[in-house]
């Protein structure tokens, strides 16, 4: 019965030493994001000043600012990057707008059941299929789909937006609006009542309490959302592809492009740096303002 | 409080909103069952035989058997880094504990295309090529993050007193964590487990930087929708991932909202 068993042995002999403990326990994620993932941002942000040889294709290893000089330079690879982190700003606003009355009705007005039915709602679709989701908009969106018969059913004209920005604009801004709702309920969850109603005894009405009040004290969770309503709209390339249209290529269309049939990996890897940049300004941003305490 | 107007306001707002997210989950399982192989609104006519054709798919089947395959294994792996990882930054005192967080967090904070390129000139650089153990190890990096996450918000939440009553009472190491600690944070385990597979199960940008010849289900769906190809099947799958996937999700909810201690 109480025979000395190869795991009892273990975890004496780790709750004796509790350093070996905490190496057992932490060595191997740390060697998996060192060796595997921090290995591999390393080996981007090195490729990237790398070149392609023109005549073999073979990469030259010798460093070298031309893949920045190029990006910088050509007028469609900027406009390209422009037009991604327009997008993701758009994106971003539009969420927030649609976001704040709802984060705030289930934080401020519903009850504690409808409050976690709502939650589990808005969570739902989020772990859902994203494909599932772009595509039903295609559906929706399309020539013959069910926008253009429910415009028609009320006597107003087609609107032919199936493959164009306003599709990327739409499709984007429902997808990942759970994820401006949920730092946002969070934030707004945690504003004790007291202080809206000392807000109101100091004469503040309504709308003055909204401005002077919650919204301040709401930012760092309005400012968490946005982290990932435009860091994720930033570094897509599927939703493009699906119901963009010509002419509507993200930053990520062009690097994917370039890995798998230009085959140039250094002048991708220097143009993936762009959302890299932006997102690190952004996180910097956000850190100071405090957004990662309402995460 | 609101005042009424504004409490009414607010409440056709959120109604609005959700009807805004689940309409077009509504309208993906109408075009399920469409009869024709026309996709147009309204449908025709409702009919179940493009399920049979889904079905008997041999494309469709052999993505399906690897994304299932890649999900578990990625999500093994995912279970035990994880895990190791709230372990350790629960546990212990350590010089940059505060970077292990923001580490496991960054293949989902960055942008989908770093990762996944990051991987593929890492995988490419080093001489591996691109197989089906890249994609594995592609979804196992970013599904890390939501078992550490579930994992150190429930042993945050476990007093240390419990496992050290145990102790007290005579029972080493191993029993403690076997009869003790295991017990209090299996359904924060199984919580993660299950939404680190609906994660690996449904990612298409990393998976296209780290798959070769393979099609994971996404990868399948995606070619076809972008070809406009064999759209009646397409919304079949998609009906059916989406239902697969939402069973699940509300189970893991509700284990970690069960939080016990």
């Amino acid at each position: 019965m109480s025979s000395i068993t190869l795991p009892r042995r273990l975890s004496t002999a780790l709750w004796r030493a509790p350093r070996l403990a905490l190496a057992a326990t932490l060595l191997p994620p740390l060697a998996w994001f060192l060796l595997i993932y921090l290995a591999a941002l390393a080996v981007l942000f090195i490729a990237a000043f790398w070149s392609v040889d023109a005549f073999t294709g073979e990469i030259d290893r010798t460093w070298t600012l031309e893949n920045f000089a190029r990006i910088v330079q050509s007028p469609i690879y900027r406009a390209i990057a422009l037009r991604t982190i327009g997008m993701a700003a758009a994106v971003t606003v539009t969420d927030a707008l649609i976001a704040f009355p709802f984060a705030f009705f289930m934080a401020r007005v519903a009850g504690p059941t409808l409050r976690v039915t709502l939650f589990t709602l808005v969570l739902l679709p989020l772990w859902s299929s994203y494909l599932a989701r772009v595509y039903a908009w295609r559906l929706i969106l399309a020539h013959d789909g069910a926008l253009n018969w429910a415009l028609n059913g009320v006597g107003l004209p087609s609107l032919e937006i199936g493959y164009s920005r306003w599709a990327m604009w739409i499709v984007f801004s429902y997808i990942w609006l759970p994820f401006m709702i949920t730092p946002l309920f969070a934030a707004l969850e945690r504003i004790p009542q007291s202080l809206l109603e000392a807000s109101g005894d100091l004469g503040a009405r309504g709308w003055r309490t909204l401005v002077r009040v919650i919204l301040p004290l709401s930012l760092p969770g309005l400012v968490a959302g946005s982290i990932f309503t435009f860091s994720l709209t930033l570094g897509d390339y599927i939703t493009p592809v699906l119901v963009g249209g010509p002419g509507s290529d993200f930053i990520g269309n062009v690097v994917y492009a370039n890995v798998g049939i230009a085959n140039n990996v250094p002048f991708a890897a220097a143009y993936a740096s762009v959302p890299l940049v932006v997102m690190m300004l952004y996180l910097a941003l956000a850190k100071r303002i405090g957004a990662f305490e309402s995460m | 409080m609101p005042s009424s107007p504004a409490r009414f306001l607010l409440g056709l707002w959120a109604l609005l909103v959700l009807v805004f997210l689940f309409a077009p989950v509504a309208v993906i399982a109408l075009y399920a069952f469409n009869a024709s192989n026309v996709q147009s609104w309204p449908i025709p006519g409702f009919s179940l035989r493009w399920f049979g054709t889904a079905w008997s798919n041999r494309e469709i089947r052999a993505a399906l058997a690897l994304s299932l395959e890649a999900g578990l294994i990625a999500t093994t792996v995912a279970v035990v880094l994880g895990t190791a990882a709230a372990f350790a930054v629960n546990r212990f005192r350590f010089v940059g504990r505060e970077a292990v967080s923001f580490t496991v967090v960054l293949p989902i904070a960055l942008p989908g295309i770093i990762t996944g390129m990051a991987l593929n000139s890492f995988f490419v650089l080093a001489g591996t090529g691109l197989s089906f153990w890249t994609i594995v190890i592609g979804h196992a990096t970013f599904c890390i993050v939501v078992v550490y996450n579930n994992v150190l918000a429930r042993l945050r939440r476990m007093p240390a007193s419990l496992a050290e009553a145990s102790m007290d009472l005579g029972a080493d190491g191993w029993r403690t964590f076997r009869l003790v600690t295991l017990p209090l944070m299996s359904t924060a385990l199984v919580a993660g487990a299950i939404l680190a597979f609906a994660l690996s199960f449904d990612e298409v940008i990393v998976t296209t930087f780290t798959a070769g010849a393979q099609n994971t289900l996404p990868l399948w769906i995606f070619g076809a929708i972008r070809l406009g190809q064999r759209l009646p099947e397409v919304n079949v799958v998609v009906l059916l991932v989406t239902a697969v996937t939402f069973v699940p999700v509300l189970l893991a909810y509700r284990l970690m909202g069960r939080s016990g201690v």
